[in-house]
């Protein structure tokens, strides 16, 4: 216990008494939840019960109740710090570490992703179904450059990105279903024959079930990238409601963020939003190598790259050390099952990778292919099912 | 035979210091609340930090029976809660058609007895008082088995259809870890008590080696320390934890070394990093700063 937070609480004491101790720690919830913390009632119920275990009179004892009962991943701790010392000591939200603090909110969107009001009423249009002669409209559609689309092209692709279900291949898992055709299961055989008496009247049978293959999709949402960051969010989504358990979705620019938990909403839009308030560094430049160990150390290490399929969006534009880049590369083609790199340059014509990043990248990647236009997210759902 | 309670979470840390586990305010505090409030405990950190050593100082402290369940995928009900012994029930009925004196519905009531019944870890630490429930590695299992360990938690009952509702006395205190492989649920983790263990400070990290190698020298302890501190910050594949810091100081030891220098670090390399890229990472640059001149 510091003396300092004592003086502070000593000073305010009647007005502790007069607005109660429950009434500052709702507060202080509050301010968490704006910071960024998923905060719940029953959460905020659980550190008013947590306090009243401790000693509310010692600064310590009041910052583990909140930290234990409120925070629930290693991201909302920064935040949690922050909002301590602005709270309860006066200070100024300085973040220990700069990496997880909240950001202000980005202004500038990539177009498309931050609709403005006037798109909205236009939304009745969108229901209309393409008519047949509208076809070869949507053929040469398909085809258009995502970063020379007009807007009214964008809206009718956002119907064919929702058709979109990429879906990693399948694995068979370590789990059982019951079947007509595998392995005897004596188990269960002789837990169907006590129903009849200790009789055997047939024999079950067993097999591996079988599981989708994890999906990780990095996107690259850096300045260069811009004009595409609003159709990989898309593609994303359409994979994340395809396999909500088995698919996340991180981006990357000078941070890394995770938007798996924002693109389960159902609305495509709703998501993208979602996902967009939560990506701090839009537009931003790009340290491919130091995201991309940012992104093994805290997740694909771990496991979540682990036997997995792994689709990186970038231009391969990187401003840091290539040689970063390939190491941590190499590491993540030695988690993962299959690495796909889409590239919106390849499919432009005479495109060579020659930029520093992608030389250094492309000896880990097993399948390097274009991410310019709508048919060549279809390949890639493609290339991504046949992994 | 309630559980045993604390009236502080620095009286439960002097306690588990007596078993020669050094919490830190953090863990304490998580740990006497957890016991308190009567909630689960959900460990996330990096591999190495002590997260399954607390479980089992806890249980030592509380003079309660340490129960496992290690997950992996594919684990289910029948592996993790109660089974039925197919093989001897058979048996059993087997002997009571031979027997021709024997009730039809009496052999039937048996058949479905307790002493038929396997407890798994979960119904272990129901009926196991007082008892602390490690659910080791959460993360390895499917997120369906999530769904049915929330329900078992909350009730701290299981209903069998066959024989009833067996609920425990007093509710074991549950431990549950997490490496982050995947996001666990965030139902389960809104009941439980979620803390972050961080690797020990230097000044722990030494009491920690001196207490369990009390034959290794301060001084020697100390280096060890202060070389894995640095390690920890050098980018490598697998960072040391305290059990490699164990390791090292012990390997060290053996090899009858009493001043860490860069030819025997170079030597007993192996015992704290357990990659070769690490290895050669550190090999490579510069063991002098690395030992903090």
């Amino acid at each position: 216990m510091t003396a300092g937070w004592m003086l502070h609480y000593t000073e305010k004491e009647s007005s502790v008494a007069a607005r109660g101790i429950d009434e500052i720690l709702l507060g202080f919830a509050r301010m968490l939840q704006v910071a960024g913390i998923d905060v719940t009632p029953d959460r905020t119920q659980s550190m008013i019960a947590a306090v009243g275990e401790l000693d509310v009179l010692n600064q310590d004892d009041v910052y583990w109740a909140g930290r234990l009962t409120l925070c629930n991943n290693p991201d909302d701790l920064g935040k949690y710090d922050a909002g301590f010392a602005a709270y309860f000591e006066g200070k100024e939200a300085i973040p220990r570490n700069p990496a997880d603090a909240p950001t202000p909110r980005p202004m500038t969107m990539p177009v498309g992703l931050n609709q403005p009001q006037d798109e909205q009423a236009e939304e009745p249009s969108d229901d209309e179904d393409p008519l047949p002669g509208q076809a070869s409209a949507q053929e040469v559609l398909r085809h258009k450059d995502l970063a020379e689309l007009t807007d009214s092209d964008r809206r009718a692709l956002r119907r064919m990105f929702e058709l979109l279900a990429p879906a990693a291949a399948t694995r068979r898992s370590r789990r059982y279903r019951d079947s007509h055709t595998g392995i005897t299961d004596a188990h269960k055989s002789i837990r169907s024959a006590m129903r009849t008496g200790g009789e055997f009247t047939r024999l079950e049978r067993r097999d591996r079930r079988v599981r989708p293959r994890k999906l990780v999709i990095i996107g690259d949402i850096s300045g260069s990238m811009a004009p595409y960051t609003d159709p990989i969010l898309r593609f994303a989504h359409a994979a994340v409601r395809r396999n909500p358990t088995s698919t996340e979705v991180f981006t990357l620019g000078t941070r890394l963020t995770r938007v798996t938990r924002e693109l389960r909403l159902r609305d495509p839009d709703k998501a993208l939003q979602a996902a967009g308030a939560a990506i701090p560094d839009w537009s931003g430049g790009t340290q491919l190598g130091e995201m991309l160990r940012a992104f093994l150390d805290r997740w694909g290490q771990r496991g979540a790259a682990r036997r997995a399929t792994v689709v990186i969006f970038s231009d391969g534009w990187e401003r840091g050390d290539p040689d970063l880049l390939g190491e941590q590369m190499q590491r993540l083609h030695r988690l993962a099952h299959t690495v796909i790199w889409a590239n919106p340059h390849k499919g432009h014509d005479g495109y060579e990778p020659l930029t520093g990043g992608i030389i250094a990248a492309l000896p880990s990647i097993d399948h390097f292919v274009a991410g310019h236009s709508f048919d060549s997210y279809a390949e890639l759902a493609k290339v991504i099912a046949d992994a | 035979m309630g559980m045993k309670q604390y009236d502080a979470p620095a009286d439960l840390a002097a306690a588990l210091d007596k078993t020669d586990y050094i919490a830190d305010d953090g863990l304490a505090t998580a740990a006497f609340l957890a016991l308190r409030m009567g909630r689960p405990l959900f460990l996330e950190g990096d591999a190495g930090v002590g997260k399954t050593a607390l479980a089992q100082a806890l249980a030592t402290v509380l003079d309660a029976t340490l129960i496992r369940l290690q997950c992996y995928e594919g684990i289910d009900a029948s592996q993790a809660l109660y089974d039925w012994d197919f093989a001897r029930q058979m048996l059993h009925l087997r002997a009571a058609e031979a027997d021709e004196s024997t009730q039809r519905e009496e052999v039937e009531q048996e058949l479905y007895g307790r002493r038929f019944l396997i407890a798994r870890p979960l119904l272990q630490a129901l009926e196991t008082t007082p008892s602390v429930l490690l659910i080791d590695e959460l993360d390895r299992a499917d997120d369906e088995f999530e769904a049915f360990l929330l329900e078992v938690l909350a009730e701290s009952s299981v209903t069998i259809p066959e024989l009833g509702t067996i609920k425990a006395t007093t509710p074991p205190l549950t431990v549950i870890t997490s490496n982050r492989t995947r996001e666990v649920h965030d139902a389960l983790k809104r009941r439980c008590l979620y803390h972050w263990v961080s690797h020990p400070s230097f000044d722990r990290e030494v009491e920690i080696i001196r207490r369990r190698l009390p034959e290794v020298s301060e001084s020697l302890s100390r280096q060890v320390a202060r070389a894995v501190g640095t390690l920890r910050q050098a980018d490598l594949l697998k960072p040391p934890g305290v059990a490699e810091a164990i390791d090292w100081a012990q390997a060290l030891h053996l090899l009858g070394v009493r001043e860490l220098s860069p030819e025997n670090a170079a030597r007993s390399l192996g015992a704290v990093l357990k990659y070769r890229e690490d290895a050669e990472r550190v090999l490579a640059g510069d063991l002098d700063t690395l030992l903090g001149g």
